[in-house]
């Protein structure tokens, strides 16, 4: 084991933990990190951190936000189905309203 | 009830299938959002246009490919076309070459400050959460892009250049240098409390 390995390791620190290495890479990188405990380390600590960062990345959704989203789609919903509805005359004559059946409205908002 | 022809209501029940199973993503795709705009409320208004736009492209969708990648791939090209073409200069700014493993060389002997606490634990107690947002946030758009697919949302590096529509390459030179950039990010905070000895 030298330098020369724990740094081809460190190189390849990246697409290990990736999983984007050939295997036959990978189990290279891994019979090194099994003998070499500073890289070991290193290794744990790139992927312990990757692992902090995604849980700390987290936001809450707003409810105002969801409902709005939910009306956005309900109503682009109606616009794009309301010709074909009309054409077979389930439509009210205003032409508005829910006529669409087991895609009807799922708060009753138009 | 439905007096629909049976045709119609066969899309209906797909598209609200995939209503629902697009918005099983709304939190990933709203801190994704958070993240590029850097704005609550451009943030809310990226994501409300990507859910039109993945409704009304539902026909394009095939069933059982990767509507994840799909939706976020909606995401980014808005966010692309609408935010970051608003802006004068979008931030193309490289990062400067930092070396590897620089957060655990400096940070280096965590076994030694706490007794009993896991490595785990220790990792995950080093930065607050406004802290790594805010170092994610200070990084140039295309490492934040990248770093954000990668280690937030755990896309591979295909899918990543498919979202990002770049060359495998670009994706992986912008991961290493991005990772390192939100490494030296962090770090500053660190050095604000005291971390670094």
């Amino acid at each position: 084991m030298t330098d020369d390995d724990c740094n081809e390791a460190i190189q390849r620190l990246y697409g290990f933990l990736d999983g984007e290495l050939t295997a036959e890479r990978r189990l290279q990188i891994q019979a090194h990190l099994d003998d070499c405990s500073p890289c070991l380390e290193a290794f744990d600590f790139e992927a312990e951190l990757r692992i902090m960062i995604a849980s700390k990345c987290r936001d809450e959704v707003p409810d105002s936000l969801r409902l709005r989203i939910a009306t956005a789609i309900h109503q682009e919903h109606i616009r794009l189905y309301s010709g074909s509805v009309g054409s077979i005359g389930s439509m009210g004559s205003d032409g508005s309203g829910p006529g669409l059946g087991p895609m009807g409205p799922p708060g009753g908002e138009a | 009830m439905n007096q629909g022809p049976p045709a119609v209501g066969w899309v209906m029940a797909d598209q609200a299938g995939f209503a629902d199973a697009a918005m099983a993503h709304m939190p990933n795709l709203y801190s994704a959002a958070l993240r590029m705009t850097r704005n609550p409320a451009d943030a809310e208004d990226l994501v409300q246009e990507t859910y039109l736009k993945a409704y009304r492209a539902y026909g394009s969708f095939r069933e059982g490919t990767n509507l994840k990648a799909w939706l976020y791939k909606i995401l980014t090209n808005t966010f692309i076309n609408t935010y970051r073409a608003r802006k004068r200069r979008p931030d193309e700014s490289d990062i400067e070459d930092i070396e590897d493993l620089y957060l655990f060389r400096r940070l280096g002997g965590l076994e030694a400050s706490t007794v009993g606490r896991s490595a785990e634990d220790q990792v995950m107690d080093l930065f607050t959460d406004v802290e790594v947002k805010e170092a994610l946030e200070s990084l140039p758009e295309q490492f934040r892009l990248a770093v954000l697919l990668a280690d937030v949302e755990g896309f591979s590096y295909q899918e990543i250049a498919d979202i990002t529509d770049v060359p495998i390459g670009t994706v992986m030179s912008r991961l290493h240098r991005g990772r390192k950039g939100l490494q030296k990010a962090l770090l500053e905070f660190g050095r604000e409390r005291g971390l670094v000895g």
